[in-house]
């Protein structure tokens, strides 16, 4: 290591503080050294686990949205305090670290899962440590031992004017003026740049001999780096322990509970769990206007290519039928819809023998009875497609001259076409669903797109808004209502994103 | 790989009518010419000593990869020393050898290691940080040939990364052991061996190559580039390689790539020009001036005119701001668009990303893998480098074969006096220090 590492060593400063504080921040931010001791019932472990999951899967939604700074920031600090705050600050700490360590467990045992874990608990760390008065954070910095060199004297002069284009580069105008002040002091930090990767990759700070110049406004890259590598070290050491004893130990207890969390979606799941009112009923005989209209892509691409070759094979039928189920489309008319769309190829006979039990199979009358739920857009990108096939995502089966011309087709705005495209190539799949929904309701679409059900609801409710007026009450011919089954959870503040890495 | 094998009688031969291939010379070339004792003690650092830090095991959990004739990967091959690596090079002649990471076992011996759990007991531990950076991603910007054509006029591409990447990499990192390679055909490989550089993570070096990344990729024929899009200040280490590409951009680039010498290279240098007032002027101009005798370069000169036009509406009173501020940054896009090191990341990111071997031969060309010193990187001549032909197919005790000889000796040469000697001696130094810090302790 170079010289001057071993004299920062000798010669550590620590960052001081005006004054003696208050030790409370250890009330909202921790580094979860120690696992909380105490009792907590299976049944409450889960609900914080998920809880705490709704805002790490908010986060991650919210990054993919492109929410960066201080509006991520805003988003992050508004999701732990709805989620995680409790009554008071001692119940909050209790259920912020019993949730951290139940979620531990259940994202340690892969290499994708922790990694997930740890991008999201960083990036909450981070805007937790941030939202602290800079004299708890330095509080916290002391308390934790975290001491970094301060940038002083002749060697501060000599980078000024380096450290002041840094600034300027990025756009922190008003700091790089602060700086070029004669008297200004204790804007730096000097650290191996290996401690601060995120900075270096974006170029925010300024480099010289293997230092890295942090101003006093990074220096939350800085903790997050202790954090970051400490949860790392740790999620390892669990992983093992996990595959070692505590799967087996737990069998009866936890380890349902951790395998289920791994794999939760969050919002809604538009199986048939909440009674449906009569005019949340679907008939057969609406679909082909209903597809028109509201249909996400995925489904309006199956009903068409069913429409087209009067056959649709297995997965497709799976996905679609489920989706019909999911917007209110009763067994018998279900049996009728795919009736007579195979009919010109397929007799009424060879459909009750042969196909008949598949729509029976997907109401959870035949088979293994399960009630199953409709697909959320997570398993449909997940899903490998054949060639030729008409199911799965089609933003990520498509080709982008496919993809243009379909959405062409569908007299999409040209402008929208084009965010379209770029998204899915972009690999964002779920985002380019959601612009797509934007450009076709001309409205924005504040939730994104996680589920074919949740897209067809919200378009519902545009199409239905924009009929009051003109036809109060009742009278539309496509009117299958606005289902209310998200009451059950609350409208779904977190929601799963998958996107192609 | 591609190429047709007969692509190899191309260069020019007039000692042997018949030439054998590449790889029918492997064998001589592996039992006599390659330098197994400075290729080992670099790979060593300092563990081949007896000093009492010194960890025996070292050179043996280094993976090799062998490609054997026929395009068949060996990985995980491990040696413990010289001479059983000697071995295994002169018996089984791979066409080429890839350097892998050093790992906590011997990876010959991994199976042992991965155990069922998630955390698999065999992985890398360090790894030189290596760069790679390769002609083919400059085809849309270079004019003198595609693909596997390597020339003096693409060269100082390859000259101006090393030199920029060299620069970043001492004076923003603090590096010292930096090793420059040629890489047999239309590259070249950078090895950072600095202790700190091998102990890297892969978030780390992800950073670092994002850091070095200013070229970004192209798209629609522009090249998306990561500079900074609020003020016309960029990092520093950025300004330092502007002045570094604005140097080799009259000096060579210009003038040996053409750039402005017709319509198609003045309209790609023109599409990066948003201001339509002055790319409408210079269009015009060079348009009607098309095929305009001169005594100088007719790139050269038009880059001056387009500077020139530049400067007239940077000098401006009545130019608003805005405008100038865009002409500003448009220029300094063509120079990076066309001319800033454009890195395969892929190869940095990683700790167990595999790269060819410095003294490996090229199987097409038949070059060796000879090192470059940096200081000295415009006097380089990638049409110059020795091949196995020159070194063991010239006439015995001939003038070609002392020449050939003496080639290979200023390589190894360059290799000893740019890079392993000084980082033997570090190497030797942090054992020493490492043991006293041990006795320290057990004081």
């Amino acid at each position: 290591m170079s010289a001057w590492l071993e004299r920062q060593q000798a010669r550590t400063i620590r960052p001081a503080a005006d004054g003696p504080v208050e030790d409370i921040t250890h009330q909202r931010i921790s580094l979860y050294k120690e696992p909380p001791s105490g009792e907590v019932c299976i049944e409450e472990c889960e609900r914080f686990a998920i809880d705490r999951l709704r805002v790490l899967k908010g986060i991650e939604e919210a990054k993919t949205k492109g929410f960066k700074g201080d509006q991520l920031h805003g988003l992050v600090i508004q999701l732990a305090d709805k989620h995680l705050k409790c009554a008071t600050a001692e119940e909050t700490r209790w259920k912020d670290a019993v949730s951290h360590f139940v979620l531990r467990l259940a994202y340690c045992r892969t290499e994708d899962l922790r990694r997930w874990f740890l991008l999201q608990e960083c990036e909450l760390f981070r805007c937790r440590f941030k939202n602290e008065m800079p004299t708890s954070q330095v509080e916290f910095m002391r308390r934790h031992n975290f001491a970094y060199e301060a940038l002083a004297g002749e060697e501060y002069q000599g980078l000024k004017a380096d450290l002041v284009k840094v600034q300027e580069s990025v756009g922190n105008f008003a700091f790089a003026a602060e700086i070029k002040q004669p008297t200004s002091k204790d804007a730096f930090f000097k650290v191996p740049f290996e401690q601060v990767p995120d900075l270096v990759a974006s170029r925010r700070v300024l480099l010289r001999g293997g230092a890295a110049f942090v101003s006093r406004h990074e220096v939350a890259s800085l903790v997050v780096g202790h954090f970051r590598a400490g949860l790392s070290h740790s999620l390892a050491l669990t992983a093992r322990r996990w595959a070692a004893s505590i799967a087996d130990e737990e069998a009866e207890r936890l380890t349902p509970v951790v395998l289920s969390l791994s794999e939760r979606y969050l919002g809604p799941d538009y199986g048939d769990g909440a009674p449906k009112g009569p005019q949340d009923v679907v008939m057969a005989a609406q679909i082909p206007a209903l597809a028109k209209q509201s249909f996400p892509l995925c489904m309006q691409n199956m009903h068409s290519r069913l429409h087209a070759d009067s056959h649709l094979k297995h997965f497709g039928r799976l996905e679609l039928g489920l989706f019909l189920k999911g917007i209110g489309l009763p067994m018998e008319e279900a049996m009728k819809f795919w009736r007579a769309e195979f009919g010109p190829k397929i007799s009424g006979e060879k459909f009750d023998k042969e196909y008949a039990y598949n729509v029976r199979y997907n109401y959870a009358k035949e088979g293994k009875r399960t009630d199953y739920t409709p697909y959320s857009c997570k398993k449909i990108i997940s899903i490998p497609v054949p060639k030729n096939e008409a199911f799965g995502c089609p933003y990520k089966t498509l080709s982008p001259a496919d993809l243009t011309e379909q959405l062409r087709a569908m007299r999409l705005p040209p402008r929208s076409v084009e965010e379209v495209v770029a998204k899915a190539r972009g690999g964002h799949f779920q985002l380019a669903c959601m612009a797509e929904y934007e450009g076709r309701h001309s409205c924005l679409c504040d939730e994104g797109i996680n589920h074919p059900n949740q897209y067809y609801d919200e378009s519902r409710k545009v199409f239905l808004e924009q009929q009051k007026p003109a036809e109060p009450a009742t009278g539309a011919a496509l009117q299958p209502g606005v289902p209310q089954a998200k009451s059950a959870i609350g409208t779904p503040p977190s929601i799963v994103t998958v996107s192609a890495t | 790989m591609e190429d047709d094998p007969q692509e190899v009688g191309e260069v020019p031969t007039d000692r042997k009518p018949v030439r054998r291939s590449v790889q029918d010379l492997m064998r001589p070339y592996y039992g006599l010419k390659f330098p197994y004792n400075e290729f080992c003690q670099w790979l060593s650092y300092g563990n081949d000593t007896k000093l009492p830090q010194a960890d025996s095991n070292f050179f043996q959990r280094r993976e090799f990869c062998f490609t054997l004739n026929g395009d068949i990967f060996v990985r995980y091959q491990s040696f413990k020393d010289k001479e059983e690596l000697r071995r295994a090079m002169s018996t089984k002649l791979p066409a080429k050898i890839d350097i892998g990471p050093v790992y906590n076992v011997d990876p010959q011996r991994r199976k042992a290691y991965t155990g069922t759990g998630p955390e698999r007991g065999f992985q890398p531990v360090e790894r030189e940080l290596v760069f790679d950076i390769d002609l083919t991603d400059y085809d849309d910007v270079r004019t003198c040939g595609k693909e596997g054509h390597i020339c003096g006029a693409c060269w100082p591409l390859m000259a101006v990364a090393v030199e920029i990447l060299d620069a970043s990499l001492r004076e923003d990192f603090g590096f010292q052991h930096i090793l420059w390679v040629f890489s047999g055909r239309r590259g070249i490989h950078c090895w950072v061996c600095d202790e700190r550089a091998r102990k890297l993570t892969d978030e780390q070096r992800s950073a670092l190559a994002a850091f070095l990344s200013v070229y970004k990729g192209t798209e629609g024929g522009i090249a998306r580039l990561a500079l900074s899009t609020v003020s016309n200040s960029n990092h520093p280490s950025v300004e330092r390689a502007y002045r570094m590409l604005s140097d080799a951009w009259t000096e060579h680039i210009l003038p040996q790539q053409k750039l402005l010498a017709d319509e198609a290279g003045w309209e790609g240098v023109l599409s990066y020009v948003k201001d339509e007032d002055v790319a409408e002027r210079l269009r015009g101009r060079w348009a009607r001036e098309q095929g305009r005798l001169t005594s100088g370069d007719i790139s050269v000169e038009r880059w001056a005119e387009l500077e020139s036009e530049f400067d007239k509406v940077l000098e401006s009173k009545s130019a608003d701001r805005a405008r100038k501020q865009l002409l500003a940054r448009n220029k300094k896009e063509i120079i990076f668009a066309y001319a800033y090191p454009r890195l395969d990341v892929e190869v940095s990111k990683k700790m167990n990303h595999l790269l060819k071997a410095p003294f490996c031969v090229h199987p097409k060309t038949g070059k060796v893998c000879v090192p470059m010193d940096p200081s000295n990187i415009w006097a380089f001549d990638p049409e110059q480098v020795t091949t196995v032909h020159d070194l063991l197919e010239a006439e015995k005790d001939s003038q070609d074969a002392a020449a050939a000889d003496a080639a290979m000796e200023a390589a190894v040469d360059t290799f000893r006096h740019c890079f392993l000697d000084s980082l033997r001696t570090a190497s030797k130094a942090n054992l020493v220090a490492k043991a006293r810090a041990n006795e320290g302790l057990a004081w």
